[in-house]
């Protein structure tokens, strides 16, 4: 592989020829080797951000998209050397597993003795040797991604550019192939964008996750700090689940309707807080309890309960509890919050 | 078993009579007129061997042949344009395109004359420009005119249809892998139109061949094979040639569609 790419983005904005405007001016840099992931639901600016990255369109006027520092924005696609994986696959069907894999080979020019070579390799890496003369038609979703993965690596890209690679497979292969690629990706040590509407994809594989929203960025950071310290309300939300609590702060008691929450540390003006299911927990007993709530619904999920308890608000808290023991509809739990997993937005 | 076999039967008579009645009965009748006359069976040998027949099913073949090339380029590029670029006035002009369906064959031929005839548009503009007049009109040159004319409409919209259904991003796929957009129209989107192309050019091509109105109109110097056989049947009454040369034009046509349709199923077989 080549040495790995930096790719750098200077006041990208993108306003589509109908007016809509994409994405809002980004700047962003990407390091050598590093993998990005762009997470945020459909119409975010992600995919957009991406097809900049690649080439398939041009920022507005005043944009730049820098590779290792050298001004690529107006060179197409085609002369970039970026491998692209798309959520269709895109495979050429006119043409065999082993013909697509060497399709960027081969208007290379490359010699045949090398393009063959080159070829077995990528089957080999990708694990689909017994597929080479298959027609693309013959193969199940999981093995086309396959293909598709080789045949973008195969001509050894400056960088690899993933379209939501994985949101057409069923979710047991996603999960396999989220840990290739996450593998293949450290071992190429090759500079990765990876775009996602899927979190757990963008927590598992992303160096640093860029969090978008309506052509914004919302925030950029590695994935525990997207988790555990969201920037907005918004990637409180997006991001894994949030309860939420209203109430007030007085001598370090913070009261809501739920009851009293003892709070050293608590700021003067706290009136709304912001925690994690894993951050609020089941005591022993109701009675001993100064939170307490009644259970609106409890999923037995094996290792855990899921629970969603009453406490007034408008919506159930999501209480996560280890418990070996059943929870009926309507009991009242005493709870119990971690402080220090409290954030306020 | 039986009765599913009696039901099949019953199922298939319609189609079976319609068949019997259209197809092969005045095909098999045609056969053997063909064979009837002062020369009998020998009609259909002197259709390869007199020059006069033979020249004309050659230039009947190749001037369908030259119509489909031309019209399947035609359609071809400005069929994924249109497709592809929505203007104001796309689908007035798309529309317009499509109005030489509604001409007879007269009316094409007409318009032929009035452009490459000896008053035409082209024959005015070539002697202001260079001092000779330009006619070609009542050639095999105008009747190629006149048959692309009226065989882009009906190309152009198979193209369109299948242009649609073109998927965008395999030509990006193409294109990140470092192919020109020449070499992306070679790999991705003329392999992807193959079967539009091939079943359109079929119909182009049969069209072309049985085609009579407009070569009437032109008349004079051409020796298309619709016109023989009208020649030979209302003018020489020669009614076995004409049956002889009707058989064999039927059953060239039917070859070549059929040798089309083969080449087409295969193809859309191997393109999933």
């Amino acid at each position: 592989m080549n040495k790995p790419l930096s790719i750098t983005l200077e006041n990208c904005a993108k306003t589509f020829t109908d007016g809509t405007r994409a994405l809002e001016p980004l700047n962003l840099s990407i390091r050598e080797g590093e993998t990005i992931v762009f997470l945020g639901p459909s119409g975010c600016g992600k995919t957009t951000t991406l097809r900049i990255i690649a080439g398939l369109e041009e920022p507005d006027a005043g944009g730049k998209v820098l590779f290792d520092g050298e001004d690529v924005t107006t060179l197409p696609i085609e002369k970039r050397n970026v491998g692209m994986v798309f959520q269709s696959y895109a495979l050429f069907p006119n043409m065999s597993v082993a013909e697509n894999i060497g399709y960027g080979l081969k208007i290379r020019r490359e010699s045949q003795a090398a393009l063959r070579t080159r070829v077995s390799e990528m089957l080999g890496m990708m694990r689909i040797e017994a597929l080479a003369d298959r027609r693309i038609d013959q193969l199940s979703g999981g093995q086309r991604q396959r293909v598709a993965l080789a045949r973008a690596l195969a001509v050894r890209p400056r960088a690899l550019l993933l379209d939501e690679p994985l949101t057409a497979l069923d979710a047991k292969l996603r999960d396999t192939l989220r840990l290739e690629i996450d593998t293949l990706l450290r071992r190429l040590n090759i500079t990765a964008i990876y775009v996602t509407h899927d979190q757990s994809e963008a927590m598992a594989l992303g160096d640093r996750i860029v969090v978008m929203e309506h052509g914004r960025v919302a925030q950029i950071g590695s994935p525990r700090d997207i988790y555990q310290k969201p920037a907005t309300r918004f990637v409180a939300d997006f991001i894994g689940t949030m309860n939420r609590l209203n109430g007030a702060v007085r001598n370090g008691v913070f009261t809501c309707r739920a009851g009293d929450m003892p709070w050293a540390t608590a700021p003067a003006d706290a009136s709304e807080i912001l925690f994690r299911p894993e951050d609020i927990q089941v005591t022993e007993s109701a009675e001993g309890s100064t939170l307490r709530g009644t259970v609106a619904a409890a999923f037995y999920l094996g290792d855990r309960t899921r629970l969603f308890v009453e406490v007034g608000e408008k919506q159930p808290l999501v209480v996560e509890s280890a418990a070996r023991r059943d929870f009926s509809h309507g009991e009242t739990v005493g709870l119990a919050i971690d402080p220090r997993g409290v954030l306020i937005l | 078993m039986r009765r599913e076999t009696q039901r099949l039967i019953l199922l298939l008579l319609p189609a079976g009579i319609f068949f019997t009645g259209f197809f092969l009965i005045p095909m098999a009748d045609l056969f053997m007129i063909g064979g009837s006359g002062k020369t009998g069976w020998a009609a259909y040998a002197a259709i390869l061997t007199d020059r006069n027949y033979f020249n004309s099913l050659i230039s009947t073949l190749a001037v369908a042949a030259a119509t489909t090339v031309a019209t399947l380029i035609i359609s071809g590029i400005s069929g994924v344009f249109l497709q592809r670029h929505k203007f104001p006035g796309n689908a007035a002009l798309v529309a317009m395109l499509t109005f030489p369906l509604a001409f007879p064959g007269v009316v094409i031929g007409f318009m032929v004359i009035m452009l490459a005839g000896r008053q035409g548009l082209i024959g005015q503009i070539t002697q202001a420009v260079t001092g000779e007049k330009v006619v070609f009109a009542y050639s095999m040159a105008g009747l190629f005119m006149g048959y692309v004319y009226f065989s882009v409409p009906r190309t152009i919209l198979t193209v369109m249809a299948a242009a649609e259904k073109l998927d965008p991003k395999l030509e990006e796929a193409a294109r990140s892998l470092g192919a020109s957009p020449l070499r992306v129209v070679r790999d991705v989107i003329i392999p992807g139109l193959k079967p539009a192309f091939i079943s359109a050019g079929a119909i182009c091509f049969a069209t072309a061949v049985g085609a009579f109105g407009t070569a009437f109109t032109l008349a004079t110097r051409i020796n298309v094979l619709p016109m023989v056989i009208y020649t030979e049947f209302t003018l020489s009454a020669n009614i076995a040639m004409a049956a002889a040369l009707s058989f064999v034009l039927g059953a060239v046509t039917w070859i070549v569609l059929a040798l089309a349709r083969t080449a087409a199923g295969s193809t859309v077989a191997a393109a999933g």
